[in-house]
């Protein structure tokens, strides 16, 4: 496999030295590839896919507004590199690390870089990312930066180049875990006899790191998130798990006294320590971007009383600037007295005329673009140049074009990149690569995250631009000679076993819970409804009884006539949609069950004919679906989540059940109402063991209205709501019956002494009404 | 010349707002050799749960209160009496306007009065083609070595014959591009129109906003709370000459008449009152603004 290997000429390879020799670190996998038919070499990799697949793994383009995401092209092939040259590669980024901390508070401090003339003042002054509230603002923590990421690349003499600092927000690492646990299902022997450094210790060294930043030890720890519409919200709510870290939206918290606070169903809990995964800018409306609605109203002023910590400071994108990077390798030696070990591109800011002229002579080996974005050139979608290119200055020249802007340009070096092998039909191909590499401030210093995110360029074009569009993803594997210390997220602390406590649940995730449940809930009772229709098409059923179901399903938006009803896939959808939001709260098998119904439902909605074959296929849909039901309630802790959804999940089923029985119990209704009512029911076994053959409008009632032991009866839901609400009570201090636990209690009382004689059609009516009037008092009460 | 001035803002919700935060940035300054602030005071009703003063970047006080009970309506009074004085002239100081790039340049300075914040567009004053047209056409027709002084009072000159001033064509959020578009406005159109024009010609202008004395026709009297609050802009016209008054609406340099409040790169670093609510129904506000001379 080897030997057919073309490096591309001129072009520095990972796996392949100069003079064509295979790279340290290589042989084994190589020699596993080699060793694999095209069958098993296709069977193991679809392995990771798989994997990757089941574990819900998305990212969103830019610009999709729906919430459902693509696939992740993951390449299996991982990037090899020894970790004698990864730790030199380390201490570059650990050095750069140390000198931006010192940068950023310069910028928000003394300010000595731009009175000294080191830094323009323009360059600072104009820069959106430099935050005017923040200026003077010292972090609680005593520092601005605790998590880092740099992309680097390897350019043609061989050294490692850093292309970008990503300082601010910087996401990725949870991307970087997912596909370590990928790559390790590709190659599972290999994987574990190859020595490659483990991953947990850098993310537990993190966690721990987290932990230090608090004060109050009640107080929680979250990672910020804009929410469910931004492209790498799957990572935030993966990492987030995986770290035990609330993942808190904006509108979750509030601030009271200085004091930040997550609203949780059981009152405000303290949070001192945010995690940022959302831009600086949008953080506060009341003092950053007015127009921001995912901000949290006073963060801004609870930093400045010293009781929040931020990861990173609010502002420190302005060390993300591409023209910074034109003034960095000098102020590396004003403010250290040492070189950058790492060179960064080569870049000149075009406000000063000799780096003018030298951008404009040079041009054909530049690229040109927006000094103060935080992107290189070509990934804006502002007017820029590559290798003398004009791209989107409306038809102006290059030169007329460097001339008006000036100051607002920035030239880099066109660099590039070194090639990796990614394996395309059947072999080996070099294809360029860059890896975005973590760092993470623990109390013993910066600690570097040993291996990082691949991004793989799709065509063979070696030039950092190949980077724009799309390409792959890949595992990066440091290797050892030696054996490497297999950690774990496990704590190794001696300290006696303690029952964590499970956090507090955000009101805005309980309220997610809650219409999860009621729309899976619908959804089932929409099934069973349209099965139930159809399946009597093909019987001639009476009109009248047709038109009962029809009536029914259209209070639920849905149109019986069709074999797969658009108001099911609405409803359907609307539960994913509620299930999205509380990813990193929901197991992965739950989430691949729910999203599994909607794929079949999606592929039926192509095929599916009224009559006899829709009837069928709602059998199918409904098995799914109860299998998500199952998963639950097998599997999801009894915690506050759980009731939410539960509640939900009880007050649809004991609405729908009032509505179905009002229409099928009454005197004028038509023939086959109480068997249909039985059949919706799911009762058909028990109500003929009990009562051999006759279905009377009392045996219906009874079952599926008062008996307390039938999991589809009205009763039976209501007193499963009040179980959840006298959960939820002991969990809260202070207990006062709220009114909802008022309205609860005294509703399942109600049916409690109903006979199937006082609960005729009017009374079924009015407990319709009084069941969903419960929601609106459970959002009064805990969810907002 | 004292000022005594009074400033009543009011709010009313018509569904009650469930909790809120807000920022008033109302009192007057105290400018050396320029502006004395004798006493302020700042009622806020209902109660608010809590309350701060800081002073932002560029030194405005700023008062920061919460809510945290349901409330149906928010009050604000401000009670001042200023001192206002004629400051230093600054004839002959200024510079050229063939000078201000390279003298802006030349600035290392990232403190509140830098004129570095206030040349890049901002917020309420974005780059617009059609501003910068407009703003080097009234400059043609200035001598080639003019002064900042004269660009800033041509400008002015221009947009008091250009646009003309109406009280109910905009509202506090109506875009600068759509008042200069149908060329009408209030003070803050004007003074975001006239910023743009001199950012345009690179000079650096930011806006102030404050209270200015009106005098009755004559044998009239005086309206209590008839006045709103007013604003103008800032230019830098060079290290020598550094910041000058101008306004817009009025088409004069600032002075006697004028009492500062804050200042920022435009309306949104400056407003009066800024404020994030948890509020269900619509919301009504009204304000009121006595400036009495107490000494000529």
């Amino acid at each position: 496999m080897f030997d057919n290997y073309r490096p591309l000429q001129g072009v520095p390879d990972e796996l392949c030295d100069a003079s064509g020799r295979m790279r340290p670190g290589w042989a084994g996998l190589i020699n596993h590839l080699s060793r694999l038919g095209p069958d098993e070499i296709t069977h193991d990799f679809a392995r990771g896919d798989q994997y990757l697949t089941d574990a819900g793994v998305f990212f969103r383009s830019y610009g999709d507004t729906t919430l459902s995401g693509r696939d992740w092209p993951f390449s299996p092939v991982p990037i090899i590199l020894p970790d004698g040259e990864w730790s030199s590669i380390a201490a570059g980024l650990i050095q750069r690390a140390e000198l931006l901390e010192q940068v950023v508070a310069d910028l928000y401090g003394p300010n000595t870089l731009v009175s000294g003339g080191h830094l323009p003042a323009a360059l600072i002054a104009q820069n959106p990312e430099w935050l005017r509230p923040m200026v003077g603002v010292k972090p609680h923590s005593g520092h601005f930066l605790h998590f880092v990421a740099f992309e680097i690349g390897r350019g043609p003499d061989g050294r490692w180049w850093v292309l970008s600092d990503r300082t601010d927000a910087p996401s990725g690492a949870g991307f970087a875990l997912e596909n370590r646990v990928a790559a390790a299902r590709v190659f599972p022997e290999l994987f574990r006899k190859t020595n490659v450094h483990r991953l947990a210790g850098f993310f537990r060294a993190f966690r721990e790191g987290l932990d230090h930043l608090r004060r109050d030890p009640a107080a929680r720890i979250g990672i910020l998130t804009p929410g469910p519409l931004t492209d790498t919200y799957y990572e935030q709510a993966y990492i987030a798990r995986y770290l035990g870290l609330n993942l808190l939206a904006g509108e979750d918290m509030t601030v009271q006294d200085g004091r930040l606070q997550i609203r949780t169903v059981q009152g405000l809990v303290p949070v001192e320590v945010l995690w940022r995964r959302m831009d600086s800018g949008w953080t506060d409306p009341l003092e950053l971007a007015s127009q921001s609605q995912i901000g949290t109203p006073g963060l801004v002023s609870a930093i400045r009383q010293g009781q929040v910590t931020m990861v990173n400071a609010l502002g420190a994108g302005v060390l993300e600037t591409q023209a910074l990077m034109a003034f960095l390798p000098k102020i590396s030696k004003f403010l250290t007295g040492e070189r950058l070990a790492l060179p960064n591109v080569a870049t000149w800011w075009c406000g000063q005329d000799a780096e003018l002229a030298h951008v404009r002579a040079n041009a054909n080996r530049m690229m040109i673009g927006p000094a103060l974005s935080n992107r290189m050139p070509f990934e804006t979608s502002a007017a820029h140049a590559v290798a003398g290119q004009m791209r989107g200055a409306d038809g102006q020249s290059l030169d007329n074009w460097l001339t008006a802007n000036a100051a607002q340009l920035v030239g880099q070096e066109l660099v590039t990149l070194s090639t990796t092998p990614v394996f395309d039909n059947g072999e080996l191909v070099p294809r360029p690569m860059t890896i975005r590499v973590f760092l993470a401030r623990t109390p013993s210093g910066w600690q570097v995250m040993p291996g990082g995110f691949g991004r793989i360029g799709a065509g063979q074009d070696a030039t950092a631009i190949a980077m724009r569009s799309g390409g792959s993803v890949a595992d990066v594997w440091v290797v050892s000679d030696k054996p490497v210390d297999p950690v774990s997220m496990l704590s190794s602390s001696d300290a006696p076993f303690q029952r964590a406590q499970s956090g507090p649940l955000p009101s805005r995730a309980a309220d997610n819970f809650f219409w999860l449940g009621r729309y899976v809930e619908r959804s089932e009772g929409i099934l069973r409804l349209v099965r139930a229709y159809h399946s009597r098409l093909d019987e001639a059923a009476t009109e009248p009884l047709l038109a009962l179901i029809r009536d029914l399903l259209a209070t639920m938006g849905t149109d019986a006539a069709q074999a797969l009803p658009n108001g099911l896939q609405a409803t359907l959808t609307s539960a994913v949609n509620s299930a999205s939001q509380i990813r990193d709260r929901f197991s992965v098998d739950g989430w691949a069950a729910l999203k599994d119904v909607e794929k079949s439902m999606n592929r039926i909605a192509l095929t599916a004919r009224p009559g006899t074959d829709a009837a069928l296929v709602m059998s199918v849909l409904l098995r799914k679906i109860a299998g998500f039901s199952g998963l639950v309630h097998e599997n999801m802790y009894r915690a506050a989540g759980w009731q939410f959804l539960t509640i939900g999940r009880s007050l649809e089923r004991a609405a729908m059940m009032a509505e179905l029985l009002a229409a099928a119990t009454g005197s004028d209704a038509p023939e086959g109402a109480l068997d249909l009512a039985i059949e919706i029911g799911d009762s058909i076994m028990i109500h003929r063991q009990r009562y051999a053959v006759t279905t009377t409008r009392s045996t219906v009632v009874d079952m599926l209205a008062l008996d307390p032991q039938n999991p589809r009866s009205i009763r039976f839901h209501l007193m499963s709501i009040r179980h959840r609400v006298e959960d939820l009570a002991i969990a809260r201090p202070h207990a006062q019956l709220s009114d909802f636990e008022r309205q609860v209690l005294e509703l399942d009382t109600r049916v409690a002494v109903h006979s199937v004689e006082t609960l005729d059609t009017g009374a079924l009516t009015a407990l319709r009404g009084d069941i969903l009037a419960l929601s609106t008092a459970l959002h009064d009460a805990h969810l907002h | 010349m004292i000022y005594d001035v009074a400033l009543n803002i009011r709010y009313d919700y018509t569904g009650a707002a469930a909790g809120g935060r807000h920022l008033l940035r109302i009192t007057p300054l105290d400018v050396p050799k320029r502006q004395r602030l004798i006493a302020a005071l700042i009622d806020i009703h209902p109660q608010p749960s809590e309350r701060r003063n800081w002073i932002d970047f560029f030194g405005n006080p700023t008062v920061e209160f919460a809510f945290r009970d349901a409330h149906d309506h928010v009050g604000v009074a401000l009670k001042a009496r200023i001192e206002r004085l004629e400051g230093e002239t600054q004839q002959g100081l200024f510079s050229n306007l063939g000078d201000m790039k390279s003298l802006i340049e030349q600035s290392r300075d990232l403190g509140p009065f830098s004129p570095l914040h206030f040349t890049a567009p901002s917020a309420r004053v974005p780059a617009l083609p059609e501003i910068a047209d407009y703003a080097a056409q009234v400059r043609q027709g200035l001598p080639d070595r003019v002064s900042c002084e004269q660009v800033v009072a041509a400008i002015g000159d221009a947009l008091h014959r250009d646009i003309r001033f109406d009280a109910k064509a905009t509202t506090v959020d109506t875009p600068m591009a759509e008042a200069f578009e149908k060329r009408h406005g209030v003070c803050q159109d004007m003074s975001h129109i006239m910023i743009a024009a001199l950012r345009s010609l690179g000079i650096p202008a930011g806006y102030v906003s404050g209270f200015l004395r009106t005098i009755p026709p004559a044998g009239k009297p005086r309206l209590e709370g008839a006045d709103a609050m007013h604003a103008w802009i800032c230019a830098w016209c060079g290290p020598d000459a550094g910041w000058m008054d101008f306004d817009p609406t009025n088409n004069c340099f600032a002075g006697l008449d004028h009492i500062e409040v804050a200042r920022g790169r435009d309306y949104t670093d400056v407003s009066p009152v800024k404020g994030i609510l948890r509020v269900a129904g619509r919301q009504t506000s009204r304000q009121a603004v006595d400036v009495i001379p107490v000494t000529g």
